[in-house]
């Protein structure tokens, strides 16, 4: 990117975690900057929503250090609900709260976290409903959305909180082919906008374009990163290249 | 006198109903009190156990787990006999309402203890894990968006719970409680005419059959509105 001072945001250090017996992140370092877009590839199973969810420590890391927006993660002293809110998470099962209109989806966190009145809350939610094109919508309970405006109410209950950064789990994976399109769209905007965002998704097309930087995951590692263009067309490792070569062909 | 006047004048026996209807009406209060009571604390008892085992602190859920069985898998009959004739012994004593009320409160509890916990598991992973990111804590995640979710599968078997063991309050006869039943069946061995135990079966339909009505509509309403 051509930004100016890259201020980095998000600083893993060393993470390892264990499932039981299973060791799936074996030191993963990561160092994301203020505004980058990092594209996460790798097969499954090789940790990268493992990865996603110990930076807001919805996983407990066994080691390693984490720091978000000058924020130490796993300090017993911090208040993890505060640093919660910079940090904004897009699942792949959208996890819409099924009993709420998207406005309350989105108001939620805003009056119970932030602590805004409900008048403010609903204006910052209409506002971030505005900015993921469902401003109609706002009425509506998950139900009756498509999958597509499922995620993108997901996305503004995410940004509707102004989080630092954004980690979004395949946010497309679970969509129909027609509608992965609007969930994309609302990324590159808030890629625009200057939002730092760490994104695990096999969207080639969209990483190409959009992705400052793809980083290659294999067995709870980093095996390689770089911009898209040379990890997709000349990885260094063997392991990229097969990767790579088994998602071309779908 | 025909079969059919002999019919009324031995289960309608007017002068008989007239005679024992105070006391019927005295046992109507006495079970709707004791049916609010259980109902309230019961269900109320329940709900903080369930949240109680959502912290999901082993000894404490493992107690929790255990009353729960037990009350579960005692008669309410023999919980009642042991409250009113066994406390005595430890030095406490409870009238024959208070014992009741506290036997068929424990068996509510327990029974709707493991319908909101079921209610409370089935709510997945996932909307845990979306309230927590945003920054919610576990009581607000817990009170704003899984119990909305879970309660509205709870309805159903809740309310027919609930039914059955208000219902049990006739049980409370055996240690002599002046609910209707217990009303019904004193007046007939004292008017050596079974007439006042029909009062005593309209009084629960009175009492009863709205709530099933209301049940069963609850229960209509819940179930697809999903
Ligand atoms: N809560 C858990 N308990 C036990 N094992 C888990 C848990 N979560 C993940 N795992 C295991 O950890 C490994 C890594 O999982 P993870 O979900 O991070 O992979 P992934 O790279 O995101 O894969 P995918 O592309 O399929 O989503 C897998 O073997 C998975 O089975
Ligand atoms: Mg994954």
């Amino acid at each position: 990117m051509t930004s100016t001072v890259a201020e980095p945001i998000v600083v893993a250090r060393g993470i390892h975690k264990h499932f039981g017996h299973l060791h799936v992140l074996k030191g993963v370092d990561l160092e994301v900057v203020e505004r980058e877009l990092v594209f996460v590839i790798g097969p499954s199973g090789s940790g990268k929503s493992t990865l996603l969810r110990c930076l807001n420590r919805l996983e407990e890391p066994n080691s390693g250090s984490i720091t978000v927006a000058g924020i130490d993660m796993l300090s017993p002293r911090t208040d993890i609900n505060h640093a919660r809110q910079h940090i904004g998470m897009v699942f792949q099962s959208f996890n819409l709260y099924p009993h709420m209109t998207a406005l309350g989806n989105v108001t939620l966190a805003l009056r119970k976290v932030v602590g805004k009145s409900r008048a403010e809350a609903d204006k910052l939610a209409h506002a971030a409903l505005e900015r993921v094109g469902l401003a109609d919508r706002a009425g509506h309970r998950p139900a009756e959305l498509s999958g597509g405006q499922q995620q993108r109410v997901a996305i503004a209950r995410a940004i509707a909180l102004e989080p630092r950064v954004m980690l979004f789990d395949e946010p497309t994976s679970a969509l129909d082919p027609e509608l992965v399109g609007s969930v994309l769209a609302v990324m590159r905007s808030l890629r625009e906008s200057g939002m730092t965002m760490i994104v695990v998704s096999h969207e080639m097309g969209f990483a190409r374009a959009a992705a400052d930087r793809v980083v290659f995951m294999d067995n709870g590692l980093i095996v390689e990163q770089g911009p898209p263009a040379q990890i997709f067309e000349q990885p260094a490792h063997e392991r990229t290249r097969a990767f790579i070569g088994q998602i071309r062909q779908h | 006198m025909s079969a059919w006047e002999h019919f009324l004048r031995t289960f309608f026996n007017a002068e008989v109903m007239a005679k024992y209807l105070p006391d019927i009406l005295r046992g109507t209060v006495v079970t709707v009190e004791l049916a609010a009571l259980i109902v309230v604390s019961g269900i109320g008892a329940g709900l903080l156990l369930a949240l109680i085992r959502s912290l999901a602190i082993r000894p404490v859920n493992w107690l929790i787990i255990f009353v729960v069985d037990l009350f579960r898998s005692l008669p309410p009959l023999v919980i009642i006999v042991l409250v009113y004739f066994g406390l005595p012994s430890t030095g406490i004593s409870a009238s024959a309402f208070v014992s009741t009320w506290l036997s068929l409160a424990l068996v509510l509890m327990a029974f709707a203890e493991e319908i909101f916990w079921a209610g409370i598991t089935s709510v997945a992973r996932g909307q845990w894990e979306a309230a927590r990111s945003t920054g919610l804590s576990f009581g607000q995640t817990l009170i704003h968006v899984v119990l909305p979710q879970a309660l509205r599968l709870t309805v159903a078997p809740l309310t027919n719970r609930t039914i059955a063991i208000t219902k049990g309050t006739a049980l409370g006869t055996v240690v002599a409680l002046h609910e209707i039943l217990g009303m019904a069946s004193s007046a007939v061995s004292n008017s050596y005419n079974p007439s006042p135990l029909m009062m005593g079966a309209a009084a629960y339909l009175v009492l009863f059959l709205p709530v099933v009505v209301a049940a069963r509509w609850i229960e209509s309403r819940f179930a697809w509105k999903r």
